[in-house]
């Protein structure tokens, strides 16, 4: 059952990482931080809506509406596309009080490769690390080794070859990227799309032909056989970058996202509160066309948006990270 | 003879692994998000997730009070973590507001065992199960803070209940489903079998 590929990495580079020690007594027995408790954790989010919050105050809306989980962000990518400057992990106060303000998991932002952002959010007890192309990447050859770290990690992907090299990193969890930040669903559709439509191929494919399809993925050939295999991604797959009604929810759920992130679509809206609570409902029932009807009345104003073919090459979050 | 329908509800969580290790027991697991479609089940599994979001989800389509009469009437039910918390009387450490089924005469604490950097695996001996240890999952998980004396207790890691059951309603604060062993499972589907609801 448990794949090779992830116990074999879990042997070799999670030594010592065990014995948790919270709880009514220790237990010598106790393993934390395995690829298992990690892969796990996005398992419990499935059928989910993970919001960007920057303020306690919204996360507790995000939690009323029925978010699975807030991410913890300085800025929503909106502001950061409108304001530029270098985009960085968030405050740690700010991260602490939205801790402090929601049962609910928090997910916080790290740079892509900022390794030491990550271990500082690890210690602040965040739930699962992203590691951010919306963020300013802080090494342009090598993400983070997320098989060090005790949290998981979600990354981002826009191909099956990006998402099975994040996944040999470390990663617990994949998001297609999308755009961040521009309200447009268009580049989700078509990452999605893609990392689908190369889980097909690759299960199509005879064993035999399976290096050559590593070779082209520039990905484990473990990893490729193991998706081949399951006609799926070893993790969770999510979907982010551009979402902004409960439709464009809806529609990525019936591409095949097990869950969505929704960024600046919120928060950027007229009526946030009633816009989380519609799109948690869309996401659950996203292949109900009159519950669709339903939660899609009376939203008040989405987010204004950018067309993602206006934008230039440099201003395109998606294509940081490799 | 074909194995009982066991419902899985499905609002939000790790329905799959639910279904695949109903499956293996020779259950025919079916997903359910509306009233009617419970009405159509043998027993019902309440998965892993979010209680917040499951519970709020429950209220707005309408499944929270036909949930609660089901159980009085006799349906038997799973729940693992999310679900174990759906079942209590109350629950410590979650939101005022947050709706619960009930069932169980205990009170659970929600994220127990401390945030996601606290969750482990660890090998657990669980009444009612032969064969060697359980390897059990636990994630952001609940324990049993309280239970009545109609409550059997299962399992326990240190002192705390992980894993109880009174009458036809069992639940685990961990996840049999994530681990391929079905045993949980199984004997879930012998509780639903003996129940003889005729449902």
């Amino acid at each position: 059952m448990a794949p090779d590929w992830s116990e074999k990495r879990r042997h070799i580079m999670s030594q010592g990482q065990t014995a948790a020690t919270a709880g009514p007594a220790t237990d010598s027995a106790r393993h934390a931080g395995t690829a298992r408790v990690k892969r796990g954790m996005a398992e419990m989010l499935k059928g989910g809506v993970i919001m960007d919050v920057v303020t306690a105050e919204q996360a507790r809306i995000a939690e009323d509406a029925g978010a699975v989980a807030v991410m913890a962000l300085e800025r929503v990518p909106a502001d950061i596309r409108a304001q530029g400057g270098v985009a960085r992990m968030s405050d740690p106060d700010m991260i602490s009080e939205i801790i402090e303000a929601v049962s609910i998991p928090v997910m916080a932002k790290a740079r892509i490769g900022h390794f030491v952002e990550a271990q500082v959010l690890q210690a602040l007890g965040v739930d699962y690390v992203d590691e951010s192309e919306v963020l300013t990447p802080a090494d342009p050859h090598h993400h983070i080794d997320k098989w060090s770290f005790t949290v998981p990690f979600v990354c981002g992907a826009t191909n099956l070859g990006e998402a099975l090299r994040r996944i040999a990193e470390g990663a617990a969890m994949i998001r297609s990227k999308g755009e961040a930040g521009t309200g447009e669903v268009s580049n989700a559709v078509v990452h999605m799309r893609t990392i689908r439509a190369e889980i097909g191929r690759l299960a199509a494919l005879p064993a035999e032909e399976l290096y050559a399809a590593a070779k082209e993925l520039r990905a484990p050939v473990e990893l490729v056989a193991e998706v081949a295999r399951l006609g799926r991604l070893p993790v969770v797959l999510f979907t982010a970058g551009g979402l902004a009604t409960p439709a464009d929810a809806a529609l990525m759920m019936q591409l095949g996202a097990d869950g969505v992130f929704v960024g600046s679509g919120i928060f950027k809206s007229g009526d946030p509160a009633r816009r989380a609570r519609a799109i948690v409902e869309a996401t659950t029932m996203f292949n109900d066309p009159d519950v669709l009807v339903k939660v899609s009345r009376g939203l008040g104003e989405a987010m204004v948006g950018i067309n993602v073919a206006e934008l230039p090459a440099a201003a395109r979050y998606a294509d940081r990270g490799w | 003879m074909s194995g009982p329908r066991i419902g899985i509800l499905a609002l939000q969580g790790d329905v799959r692994e639910h279904a695949r290790a109903l499956d293996a027991v020779g259950a025919r697991p079916v997903e359910v998000r509306r009233a009617a479609e419970l009405a159509a089940v043998d027993g019902l599994v309440l998965p892993g997730g979010e209680s917040t979001t499951i519970g709020r989800l429950l209220r707005v389509f309408e499944l929270l009070e036909p949930l609660r009469a089901a159980v009085v009437a006799g349906l038997p039910v799973f729940g693992s973590c999310a679900g174990m918390i759906l079942l209590a009387r109350d629950v410590v450490d979650g939101r005022p507001d947050q709706p619960l089924i009930g069932g169980l005469d205990m009170v659970v604490r929600r994220n127990a065992f401390g945030r996601q950097v606290d969750s482990f695996e660890v090998d657990l001996d669980v009444d009612g199960v032969a064969g060697p240890p359980v390897h059990a999952v636990f994630i952001r998980a609940p324990w049993v803070e309280k239970a009545g004396d109609a409550v059997e207790v299962l399992a326990r890691v240190a002192e705390a209940p992980v894993a109880v059951r009174q009458g036809p309603l069992l639940a685990t604060a961990f996840h049999p489903e994530l681990t391929g062993d079905s045993r949980m499972h199984r004997l879930f589907v012998d509780i639903v079998r003996s129940s003889g609801s005729g449902r």
